[in-house]
């Protein structure tokens, strides 16, 4: 599939072996896309096709009070910046305030813009969540988000390609997350560099769309290019009737197009690794990189290395000790990971009638104004605000903290989010990924906890 | 973008393994609306603890420690696909990234700014790091024309660049100036294009 996505979007070959490849879709955000403006005001050009690029601002904007102008100067700038540079180049914004604003991984797949087949990339690494449908999606630098607005087109060389297969039955409390999770943890944060991954197998073909994208967008945590997943019925149910899918004339056209996309029987990869779905169990990671993860039940394990030892110390824990009984003071459900409908959803449904702890701070960012506006239609905001979880508004968040929602110094993070890294959350903050069952138990609990103790 | 064809310089090492752009340069310095001026923070929280004082085993705190050229763990510049990594990186003054493995994505953030991302064996990386304990003045030389990379512990290394990007290092062309100049191609092909 990867394969025939790519050869169908070859402009032009380069000596030495890189292709000039065609871009279908391009996002923009306000923090990768100034100087990529800029450059084009010093060369004096245009965007060269306005309406194949869509602007968002997600990663500085506030989470509360969003009606009211940007508090932060340096935020506010940005975002103005961005609003500035959509009205001069005519490039369409859903801003802030607009019913459409959200995360960019978010928003693209929501409002339909993201479908199987296409080119798709973004100043921002988590743009392999796009290839949930089918597509190649991938993160790019501002030079190339300057290359994209001025040419539609980028200059790559071709990825290899890997095969990830996961078969068998998930079990009881365990998520498309904690598949990741585990497979990044097999792989480790390197073990994908230079590939693009497929992931495959009936464990993966039983997910929905917002587990799949779950799935594909924390394959940059691996290093990989980008993740995906051959479309189906699944994909087709979920585009049809978007406000950006084929209308009902095109739309079997465009099923029989993308099933010719489909990976033939005898396509040949660079790499397969076979996962099996039963070994898996909620994950937790200990560490400061995404590759550092566990089952919940493990220990963490020995590792004789400095940067080991390094990660340890800056997360305070031990070599052996287990994560479960662990104190935690923060809960971030939110980011392009785990903040869209669905995941809501499964946090209210656990949550409904609990308290979250007294010592925990628990806060839920949703991915965009659309999930956000259909958690309040679907009473899930009650629910929330019952067990004591701050629901806010939509936007990037506790994820990379660049706005006002930092986690202190010291403190622990139990997070849905995407990466650990050290200072992710806030300087000396301690970042704990899990799934959204998983942080609303550690939330109700103040520790972390194995949540299959409640399910059962 | 600056032309790079040759540089002889000392080293900064930084033996850690997967270093991430978020710590070459913290999301909160991400504000800018320009290029310059991301030095000053690179490393930042590596550099300063949170009152703003100098962290003195860190090495770019070490004076005994300078040049133009990083020498850093496998894994170099994972996580997210800023840019502003890259500048930082040249901002402070480096040209060339010494490592075993880098990302994808940063690896090419630095080859469109002029930065040179080298890649060598482990065990080469592991007898630099052991030379510039020894020596933190010892000298290395990145010679593009040729592909090699030399010091006297190690010899003469060669290492591996795609030849368009060589030949865009060389020359200072950005990929950006080649795209524009094939534009009329690109609209004959968006004529045959079949999309949905």
């Amino acid at each position: 599939m990867f394969d025939k996505i790519w050869d169908q979007h070859v402009v032009k070959e380069i000596p030495g072996g890189r292709q000039v490849i065609y871009i279908d879709q391009h996002f923009i955000h306000e923090v990768t896309s100034p100087q990529a403006f800029a450059g084009m005001r010093k060369r004096g050009i245009n965007v060269f096709r306005k309406r194949k690029t869509l602007a968002t601002a997600d990663h500085n904007v506030p989470t509360l009070n969003q009606n009211q102008p940007i508090k932060e100067p340096l935020s506010k700038k940005q975002v103005d910046t961005l609003i500035q540079n959509c009205k001069d180049f005519d490039v369409e914004l859903y801003g802030l305030g607009h019913e459409r604003q959200g995360i960019v991984h978010v928003i693209g797949p929501e409002l339909g813009l993201t479908k199987p087949g296409k080119t798709i990339v973004c100043g921002d690494s988590h743009t392999s969540t796009h290839g949930a449908f089918g597509a190649i999606a991938f993160g790019i630098g501002t030079s190339q988000v300057e290359q994209v607005l001025s040419t539609q087109c980028l200059i790559l060389q071709k990825p290899k390609r890997m095969l990830i297969n996961v078969n068998g039955e998930l079990s009881k409390g365990t998520t498309a997350k904690d598949i990741i999770l585990y497979i990044i943890s097999k792989m480790t944060v390197g073990g994908c560099t230079g590939f693009f991954v497929e992931y495959a197998g009936d464990t993966i073909e039983r997910l929905s769309m917002e587990a799949r994208m779950t799935v594909c967008n924390m394959s940059i945590e691996m290093g990989a290019r980008g993740g995906l997943i051959a479309p189906d019925q699944i994909t087709y149910n979920y585009l049809k009737g978007r406000v950006f899918s084929p209308d009902e004339k095109e739309f079997n056209k465009a099923i029989s197009y993308w099933e010719s996309l489909k990976t033939d029987a005898n396509a040949e990869f660079d790499k397969v690794i076979n996962i099996d779905a039963t070994d898996i169990e909620p994950m937790i990671t200990y560490g400061t990189n995404p590759g550092m993860g566990i089952k919940i039940t493990e220990a963490i394990p020995h590792i004789n290395s400095d940067s080991f030892s390094k990660s340890l110390s800056y997360m305070n824990f031990n070599p052996g000790e287990n994560m479960i009984g662990k104190q935690i003071q923060n809960v971030f459900i939110g980011s392009c990971t785990n903040a869209r409908i669905e995941d809501l959803r499964e946090v209210a449904k656990f949550i409904k009638g609990k308290q979250k702890s007294l010592q925990v701070k628990a806060m839920i960012v949703p991915g965009s104004k659309q999930v956000e506006l259909q958690a309040r239609q679907e009473g899930l905001d009650k629910i929330f605000k019952q067990a004591g979880f701050e629901l806010r508004e939509a936007g990037c968040s506790a994820c990379l903290s660049m706005n006002e929602d930092k986690i202190p110094s010291g403190e622990y993070c139990v997070s849905t989010s995407n990466r650990n890294f050290e200072g992710r959350q806030g300087p000396g903050a301690r970042t704990i990924l899990v799934s959204p069952l998983m942080a609303a138990a550690a939330a109700i609990e103040g520790k972390i906890v194995d949540v299959r103790k409640y399910l059962n | 973008m600056d032309k790079f064809i040759r540089l002889k310089s000392t080293a900064v090492p930084i033996p850690v393994e997967d270093i991430d752009t978020d710590q070459i340069i913290p999301a909160r310095f991400l504000k800018a609306t320009t290029r310059d001026g991301f030095g000053s923070n690179l490393f930042r929280d590596w550099r300063f603890d949170n009152n703003g004082n100098s962290i003195h085993d860190f090495v770019l705190n070490n004076n005994i420690y300078k040049g133009q050229i990083l020498i850093a763990g496998r894994n170099f510049g994972c996580g997210s696909s800023r840019e502003h990594a890259a500048w930082a990186l040249g901002d402070y003054g480096f040209r060339v990234i010494i490592s075993s493995f880098f990302a994808d994505i940063f690896k090419s953030n630095a080859l469109n700014n002029g930065i040179l991302p080298l890649q060598v064996e482990d065990k080469i990386l592991h007898l630099i790091f052991k030379e510039i304990e020894k020596n933190a003045s010892a000298e290395f030389e990145v010679d593009l024309e040729r592909q090699t990379l030399s010091s006297e512990e190690i010899g003469d290394v060669s290492f591996e660049i795609d030849s368009y990007k060589k030949k865009c290092l060389l020359n200072g062309y950005d990929d950006i100036d080649f795209l524009i100049s094939i534009r009329s191609e690109i609209e004959e092909f968006e004529k045959i294009q079949e999309t949905y």
